[in-house]
């Protein structure tokens, strides 16, 4: 149950990955982010990580996935033109995708990890969820906590800098 | 399952974001790319915590993400920009910086 389950929700995010980069209008594109999105909370569960597997769903799938709809509604999404500035990049880029994920395989792989071909411990029942976790978050990383949340607020205030509409008289 | 899998499953989704980078030249999808990016470093970071069999691997992808939702903030703000200045939409086209 647990490999089916493993190999339905890798499927679906392998699938949603390459539709991403396949997709030539990019609102298609991010329809199939969401599948992605949406396999990677089921991988979530199966790793018994319940809290992520939420935080994904409500954070990602939900809200900045409609930031992206929003802006490739706001922008419209046009057809990339067929020039390339560099000869055979899109032959040579596929190439060094296939090179990068057998050198990242290679480099796990051969790594002398002993748990990594077992299924890892066996964990407690509140392993993952919100408890546990909020636990960890207010108590031991509080200050990682803390500096996340300044960098939320400067890049909320960033976003409005960048792109709020200019007043009148103001310099370029 | 174990974790291997969950491992190479990761390294996978990376080589596809990362040719999306290489490929693509729309600088919405290239976002969508470095979110599939950040993504497999989640899922790997998770897996790993499993195996271990400690939390603190699953803080960390909820950081990840915390910066994730900070780099879509600022990148699609600088989209809109380029949008409002009638810029091309192409991140070939817009190489004034390059050296």
């Amino acid at each position: 149950m647990e490999a089916v389950l493993f190999f339905v929700a890798a499927i679906g995010a392998l699938g949603g990955a390459i539709g991403v980069i396949a997709m030539r209008n990019p609102f298609y594109g991010v329809l199939a982010l969401i599948v992605h999105l949406f396999s990677l909370a089921v991988l979530f569960l199966l790793l018994s990580a319940a809290f992520v597997a939420a935080a994904q769903v409500v954070v990602y799938a939900g809200a900045v996935m409609v930031l992206y709809v929003f802006v490739v509604a706001y922008v419209g999404g046009g057809e990339e033109s067929a020039w390339e500035p560099i000869p055979g990049q899109r032959f040579l880029a596929p190439l060094l995708g296939i090179a990068l994920f057998v050198e990242l395989a290679i480099a796990v792989l051969s790594s002398a990890l002993l748990a990594l071909g077992t299924d890892g411990p066996d964990v407690k029942a509140g392993f993952g969820d919100p408890s546990a976790i909020g636990y960890l978050l207010l108590e031991r990383f509080l200050l990682p906590f803390e500096a996340s949340s300044i960098l939320l607020l400067l890049a909320a205030v960033g976003a409005v800098v960048l792109a709020g509409r200019k007043r009148e008289g103001d310099p370029a | 399952m174990s974790a291997e899998w969950y491992v190479v499953l990761s390294s996978l989704l990376f080589a596809v974001g990362a040719m999306g980078i290489l490929i693509r030249r729309s600088p919405i999808v290239i976002l969508l790319c470095l979110e599939l990016m950040l993504n497999a470093g989640n899922l790997a970071l998770v897996a790993f915590s499993r195996m271990v069999g400690n939390q603190q691997g699953q803080v960390f992808a909820i950081v990840v993400m915390v910066v994730a939702a900070c780099e879509v903030v600022v990148g699609l703000g600088l989209i809109v920009a380029i949008f409002r200045r009638k810029l091309p939409l192409d991140v070939d086209e817009l190489r004034e910086l390059r050296g």
